[in-house]
């Protein structure tokens, strides 16, 4: 059974299809990132399949609808890294990885051993041990994507669901964190699905490519396939060379 | 430090203020003979209390249920703010934020104006403003709702902002027709605690206790919301069901606070702030921290009030500020840690 199967997919915002019958399923351990223009639908995609949006069509995660199953439930399932994370300034490090433990605790419950099990785990997975009681608002960039990650780590969860994970660093932290989200992968058998915008890297790092265009996919396949000269400058407007998978823009 | 040593400092300092809202008064009452004029009120305990009648009496009939009546109202206002603050995520927020404060105001204005001789057995005012209250958070929460669905709290703040726009014109308008009664409305917007012995107490104490409670069980929750609506719903929470029940515990206890006090401000904002500063974000510490720290500072700025100018009292509104603001303004200058 597939990680997650998606199924004539629609998602209607201010009366407009942002996500147009999309079918694709994801096979567990697999990496499939979602590329496309600014108001393609990837992260509306990405948000329907966390069950944070209305949608038609069915979501089926480890083949039940996250329709049908509870917050709590679905949050078991899938871990979310947001494009622009809110990390509240004065709050540690070590607190922000024990949110990852809310879908386990009960309502009105504490955080038991298991759960701190988990967040040391996650703490060390990731080098921050020594860093845990610092606040969140004294971290770099590079280090904040590391804190999420982690948050992402000890919630448990084996779809991780990425949107833009790479957008505020600089490239050598680029490379770190999707190294990281790579090794992560594999180890702990995650199934990942990310947006990205950097194609060259989005081709780098995902076996599989499904370029999103108008709430469509209008290609998918492996970065050969997908990153063509022809389809960029269709679907984004742009004139680019494409070198040994690397997507390069030209001046006309 | 940790959590148990702010508890118990927090305790403390309750405790003292607790004391000294006893003790201090234009009557003189000892320490001592206070603690054992208590300990021969307990039950099996055979031993004769070394104050006089009129002591005993100022003690345990005036002073002590105005104490104890200060203490629960500051608690609910400080406890209801941070929680404000925290299901708003919004640092500005007060207990009056949904259009209590106004509704309260409209009620009494209206209870004052048309019903002076109350209900017969008993002053309208409480009761009046307690509905006044309740009824423009209702509104403000259905006007929200029906507004802005999954906009998280901002349209539900707007929302309480026109509700007590129009609840404020209401009641001045009322006020305008019947300015024989301005004294009266006024010295109650200011707030100021009764001195009505223990049957305000017996009221407000149930509201206050299952307010309080059902906060408490919260705190856990509101430190998920403090990461957003969207993120604390990938990580399995009902936002806007801990929203609601939050709100109506915050709501109720503060407008039954509110009925017999008046609208003492700063408290619901400056308790929690200066607690936050000095002691973290963490919703888990900051809630009971504020309950307690909330409760003895009421206490304290009732003393001042009852005796700054004796025998006239001070509206303790004005105490509040006078006091809590230079106070406030040391520990934002001090503290290293950003106000959240």
């Amino acid at each position: 059974m597939s990680a997650l199967s998606v199924e004539r997919l629609s998602v209607e915002l201010g009366r407009r299809n942002v996500v147009d019958g999309v079918s694709f399923s994801v096979e567990h351990g697999e990496w499939v990132t979602l590329i496309g223009p600014n108001g393609a639908g990837k992260s509306t995609l990405l948000r329907a399949i966390a069950g944070l949006v209305d949608h038609e069509g069915t979501v089926l995660l480890d083949g039940r609808p996250v329709r049908r199953l509870g917050r709590r439930e679905v949050a078991r399932r899938v871990a979310v890294m947001p494009q622009v994370p809110l990390m509240p300034a004065a709050m540690t490090i070590r607190e922000y990885v024990l949110l990852g433990r809310t879908p386990y605790v009960s309502y009105a419950g504490r955080e038991g051993r298991r759960d701190h099990a988990a967040v040391e785990q996650a703490l060390a997975r990731l080098d921050l041990v020594d860093l845990a009681e610092r606040e969140l608002g004294t971290l770099s960039g590079g280090e904040r994507q590391r804190v999420v990650l982690a948050r992402a780590l000890a919630q448990e969860a084996p779809l991780l669901l990425l949107d833009e994970p790479t957008t505020a660093l600089d490239a050598g932290r680029q490379q770190e964190a999707l190294e990281l989200i790579d090794e992560l992968r594999l180890d702990a058998g995650l199934t990942v699905v990310a947006a990205m915008h950097d194609l060259t890297l989005a081709g780098q790092y995902a076996p599989r490519l499904m370029l999103l265009s108008g709430g469509r996919i209008v290609a998918q396949g492996a970065a050969s396939e997908v990153l063509t000269e022809a389809l960029v400058a269709e679907h984004y407007g742009a004139r680019v060379r494409v070198i040994e998978g690397a997507v390069i823009p030209v001046r006309a | 430090m940790n959590q148990r040593l702010w508890l118990l400092a927090a305790t403390g300092f309750l405790v003292v203020a607790l004391l000294v809202g006893a003790l201090v008064g234009p009557v003189h009452i000892g320490l001592v003979d206070a603690l054992e004029s208590m300990i021969a009120r307990l039950p099996f305990v055979h031993m004769d209390s070394p104050l006089s009648p009129t002591q005993e009496s100022i003690l345990w009939d005036i002073r002590l249920p105005r104490v104890v009546l200060g203490a629960l109202v500051g608690s609910m206002l400080a406890v209801a703010g941070a929680s404000y603050q925290g299901v708003f995520r919004n640092p500005l927020a007060d207990p009056y934020l949904l259009g209590v404060a106004a509704g309260a105001g409209l009620g009494a204005t209206i209870a004052v104006v048309y019903l002076p001789n109350g209900f017969g057995f008993q002053n309208a005012l409480p009761p009046s403003a307690f509905l006044g209250a309740s009824l423009a958070v209702v509104l403000a929460y259905a006007i929200g709702r029906s507004a802005g669905r999954g906009s998280g709290g901002a349209t539900l703040v707007l929302a309480g902002v026109t509700v007590a726009s129009f609840f404020t014109a209401v009641q001045t308008f009322v006020q305008q027709e019947h300015s024989d009664t301005l004294q009266e409305v006024y010295s109650w917007i200011l707030g100021r605690l009764p001195s009505s012995g223990w049957n305000d107490v017996e009221i407000l104490l149930p509201y206050v206790a299952v307010a309080v409670v059902g906060i408490l069980l919260h705190r856990r929750l509101l430190d998920v919301l403090s990461v957003g609506d969207e993120e604390a719903a990938t990580l399995g929470v009902h936002v806007g069901q801990v929203r609601l029940v939050v709100v109506v515990c915050a709501t109720v206890g503060t407008a039954a606070a509110v009925a017999v006090s008046g609208l003492i401000g700063f408290v619901g904002i400056i308790v929690p702030h200066a607690i936050r500063l000095v002691a973290g974000p963490s919703y888990r510490l900051l809630l009971p921290l504020s309950v307690l720290v909330g409760a003895g500072f009421l206490v304290l700025a009732d003393v001042i009030a009852r005796t700054a100018l004796s025998p006239a009292e001070l509206p303790i509104g004005v105490v509040t500020a006078f006091f809590g603001a230079p106070f406030f303004a040391v520990v934002l200058r001090t503290s290293r840690r950003m106000a959240a």
